[in-house]
């Protein structure tokens, strides 16, 4: 009895809040919009009994996701999306590998430290991490203030409002999340592998290549796959620092929806957004496993 | 044993001066005289009076803080149950769905979750506010909080338990007396987790507010949208104080109990 | 036998306080144990020894209430135990791990159950102070576990179990965590707390000194099934298998057939090897395939051939272990069997002239092997 009540609970919860609000997205998504309240066709009407259900399916169609693919504005966001995701996961990666590495490789009573201060803006508000770029990237902002003052250039650079301060913005919020997992394994590595390594005839620099780096690609990889599949619907850092020509995923659907009012359309891009993001998140659970049964 | 090399100390100076140097900016410029964000005319605290002055902002402030409580306190709750279920039920008919149900919120872009929420309330015909908030918040940070409780529980020694059990608990004491207690620091992380969470958030509750109750975040989002305010640095000046604050506090009192368990334990191997 | 030996298990009239009755208990495809039936009777120190994996704890957490048997039947005091949960039980357990309330001090553990049963608040006290002082923790009482060292932890977790006066107390590998000298040490305490307050223990064990040194019962399991059951020192001299003989101490196992010949049996065991003489008194049919087990130290080593030693063969110093009070010889027979025989060093080393290489003869009496089935 006791059982049902503790798993029952969150069960429902979760159906309820979580699964149905799904289920009925991928209605939407399957109805036309219309001028109505609310703004989409059909409506189940189960008072019309079994007669109703057949209409109500009868209603249904594909044509939303039609529309997806004629238009190029959709397919383009969607690549564009993948695109800004992929390469910003790389950059987050060339940048955050470095300080996973010193972080590791820091003497131990330093450790603590340093992994608050990575885990401290963890904490501080997304939107005002992204917020805090909007004054240095400007035109009049500190960067170009300072490139002008050292004779870099001569003319302020349009940096805010394109794909380069989407860049940032996305290395900038997402580093915890690339730091962390590769510092957990670089951190669990024995150094005494890499004196393993020079004793038989390795420089320091081949060493890092043949040893560190396959050792801590199971972090790698965690960490890529962390940065990625948020990235790919993210709303905030698109519309705060590109700019028009900057086409992600997330911030179509918030336009479609809030904006056009097309609720259909909205749902049928959430539709196609979910089925792009599922392989990557079958990769990443598949990777978790793995590396749960290596560790036993 | 390992020490700074030359490399390693600059990647952590590099990285940590681009972690850190856009809030130390956006703090600094908090305290500037002049309206216009990139020109420094003098230190003041004239953002802040005016901040304090703002009504609409602190309404947002109570309606965030009200949401992040009471979501978080019930995601507490259901996010604990959900734990274990996950780690000691065993197999249930569902349970696939279930554990489905608990890891998708994690990954699921907010777009969709919020755009999801909303349709159902409209749906039910739930009037949006401050209650459909707290009902998407809670929804979301339960999975986080559940997976938080859900890696303490994984290695907590059943044997505890069993033992609470042969002395005479009944399996709900038991839980109460032993269990609850030994897993608090794992709850209280994910209370924690789930009331940053909330206090973020802006997508989801851009999507489930209505008029009647605005975010702080929304309230923010509105504001910047238009370019840097002075203002707008102000509060976030305050917010990153409190966060740090908070965090280098519950640092340091677990360094300080960590510390001191350390200390016992030598102590005790030595006596021995 | 001497009417003051504790040995209720040869008493008819002497009802058992535990009994399985055809117990078996499957997870899933594997059967842990195998339809075992065995009585423990009141004040016994009875030890379960075997190899991990044989079902010795299964056995005990069934005892417990945390396992339930899937055939069979487990009485505790004549009281079918099916149905009743752990809490109900009048059985205490000591856990491998300890399992002592981080939260709780020492006192407040050693309370939790008394707590339980709703015992008033000064008998607690009374109680618990018992507790710490048999197991000599007073000094400890408001300590935190984390806080005292590992052999302190090992008497609080023996005083929990014990507070409740339980009929029986079930104990899990008690030592399993103690270096060796403590545990030594810990061993005497156990029997001494054991013979003080009268309590039925079992324990679970698989170091089988451990056993032979506290039980007044030894019960060698392997793959669910009890080999033998008996006191320490029959255990030893008188294993009824190749299994339990192996099992504990050193043994030398001859693999030959019986004739029976005058007063015992001649057995022919390889080509060109003399027979062994055996004298036992169980039977075999002619022909018949035995082994023959003989404990290392029963075995004579010597340089000249012994001249009235009914078994006697010769052999090789193959290599020699040396343990301090005794030494070990590896010893080939001239068929390619190693032997091993067992001296103690009352000598000095310097004046012991055996050494690796020589030509040695083993000898024996016709008692001192077991002669055991196939």
């Amino acid at each position: 009895m006791r059982r049902w009540l503790l798993i029952g609970i969150p069960y429902l919860w979760l159906l309820a809040l979580f699964l149905v609000p799904f289920l009925i997205v991928l209605k939407i998504s399957l109805s036309d919009v219309a001028l109505a309240r609310p703004p989409y066709l059909p409506q189940l009407d189960l008072s019309a009994g079994w007669e109703g259900i057949k209409t109500f399916f009868a209603g249904l169609d594909f044509d939303n996701f039609v529309f997806l693919t004629t238009d190029d504005l959709y397919w383009r966001a969607y690549i564009s999306s993948v695109q800004i995701a992929g390469l910003a996961t790389l950059f987050t990666l060339l940048v955050g590998y470095p300080i996973a590495y010193g972080m590791a490789m820091a003497p131990d009573h330093w450790r603590p430290t340093l992994m608050l201060l990575v885990i401290l803006p963890f904490w501080t508000s997304f939107l005002i991490r992204v917020y805090s770029w909007m004054g240095i990237l400007s035109s009049e902002g500190l960067l170009n203030q300072f490139l002008l003052w050292i004779g870099l250039i001569d003319q302020p650079l349009t940096i805010l409002n394109t794909n380069v301060a989407v860049y940032i913005g996305i290395v900038y919020t997402y580093l915890p999340f690339m730091i962390l997992p590769i510092y957990a394994t670089l951190e669990k590595m024995d150094g005494a592998l890499l004196e393993a390594a020079e004793d038989l005839g390795c420089s320091r620099l081949t060493a890092f290549w043949l040893i560190t780096i396959p050792l801590s690609k199971q972090g790698i990889i965690a960490g890529c796959f962390l940065v990625f599949i948020p990235t790919i619907g993210e709303f905030v850092i698109p519309s705060l620092l590109g700019g028009s020509g900057t086409l992600m995923i997330g911030k179509i659907l918030w336009e479609e929806f809030f904006n056009n009012r097309d609720w259909p359309v909205a749902s049928a891009v959430a539709v196609v957004l979910l089925l792009i993001l599922i392989v990557p998140i079958i990769l990443f659970q598949r990777n978790e496993q793995k590396q749960r049964e290596r560790e036993g | 044993m390992r020490r700074f090399t030359w490399f390693n100390a600059t990647a952590l100076t590099l990285g940590f001066a681009f972690l850190y140097l856009p809030m130390i900016i956006l703090i600094t410029y908090s305290f500037n005289e002049s309206k216009l964000v990139t020109v420094w005319a003098g230190f003041s605290t004239k953002w802040y009076g005016e901040l304090l002055g703002n009504e609409s902002f602190l309404d947002a402030a109570w309606v965030t803080v009200q949401v992040a409580v009471v979501s978080s306190t019930i995601a507490t709750v259901l996010g604990t149950m959900a734990a274990l279920v996950l780690v000691r039920a065993g197999r249930f008919a569902g349970r696939t769905l279930f554990s489905g149900m608990i890891y998708a919120p994690l990954v699921m872009p907010e777009v969709i979750t919020g755009l999801s929420l909303l349709l159902l309330f409209i749906g039910i015909g739930l009037d949006r506010g401050i209650l459909t908030i707290i009902l998407a918040h809670t929804t979301f940070s339960m999975c986080f909080v559940s997976v938080v409780v859900s890696s303490r529980l994984v290695s907590f020694d059943r044997s505890l338990e069993e033992a609470a059990l042969d002395l005479g608990c009944t399996p709900f004491h038991a839980f109460r007396l032993v269990t609850l207690p030994i897993i608090a620091p794992a709850v209280i992380s994910g209370w924690l987790l789930a009331f940053t969470l909330s206090l973020d958030d802006l997508v989801i509750a851009s999507f489930t507010a209505g008029p009647s109750a605005t975010t702080l975040p929304i309230k923010i989002f509105s504001a910047v949208r238009l370019g840097v305010s002075p203002e707008i640095n102000a509060l976030s000046t305050i917010m990153i104080a409190i966060v740090t604050v908070g965090v280098v506090a519950a640092s340091l009192i677990s360094k300080r109990a960590s510390l001191a368990q350390q200390r016992d334990t030598q102590a005790a191997a030595r006596a021995a | 036998m001497a009417p003051t030996v504790f040995s209720p298990w040869d008493d008819p009239e002497e009802k058992p306080l535990i009994q399985f009755t055809g117990v078996t208990k499957r997870f899933g495809e594997f059967t842990a144990i195998d339809n075992l039936s065995q009585d423990i009777y009141a004040r016994e120190f009875f030890a379960l020894l075997g190899p991990s994996g044989c079902g010795k704890t299964t056995m005990m957490r069934m005892l417990a209430g945390f396992e339930t048997p899937s055939e069979g039947q487990i009485l505790i005091g004549g009281q079918d135990m099916a149905g009743i949960p752990p809490n109900k039980r009048p059985v205490n357990m000591m856990f491998q791990s300890y399992a002592l309330f981080p939260h709780l001090s020492v006192w407040e553990n050693i309370a939790f159950g008394l707590k339980r049963e709703g015992t008033a608040k000064d008998q607690i006290e009374v109680r618990v102070s018992e507790m710490l002082r048999l197991t000599r923790l007073d000094r400890f009482a408001k300590r935190k576990p984390h806080q005292i060292s590992g052999g302190q932890r090992q008497r609080v977790a023996l005083a929990r179990s014990l507070a409740k006066a339980p009929k029986l107390l079930l104990l899990d590998e008690p030592l399993g965590a103690l270096d060796a000298k403590l545990r030594e040490e810990t061993q005497f305490e156990l029997m001494d707390i054991q013979e003080k307050t009268g309590t039925t223990f079992v324990i679970v064990t698989h170091d089988q000194e451990e056993a032979m040194t506290v039980a007044s019962r030894v019960a060698v399991m392997d793959e669910g099934r009890i080999m033998q059951v008996a006191t320490p020192a029959v255990i030893y001299e008188q294993p009824s298998s190749v299994y339990v003989a192996d099992f504990i101490g050193d043994v030398n196992i001859i693999e030959g057939a019986a004739n029976p010949g005058d007063d015992g049996y001649d057995i022919t065991w390889a080509e060109g090897q003399p027979k062994l003489h055996v004298k036992t008194e169980k039977s075999f049919a002619p022909g018949q395939k035995c082994f023959l087990a003989m404990r290392p130290e029963k075995v004579v080593i010597s340089a000249e051939e012994p001249a009235d030693a009914p078994n006697r063969v010769q052999g090789q110093i193959i290599d020699i272990a040396y343990l301090g009070n005794l030494s070990t010889y590896h010893v080939q027979l001239a068929d390619g069997t190693m032997m091993k025989a067992q001296i103690a060093n009352t000598r000095r080393l310097s004046r012991r002239s055996l050494t690796w290489e020589d030509r040695v003869w083993l000898s024996w009496t016709d008692t001192a092997p077991v002669l055991l089935e196939g």
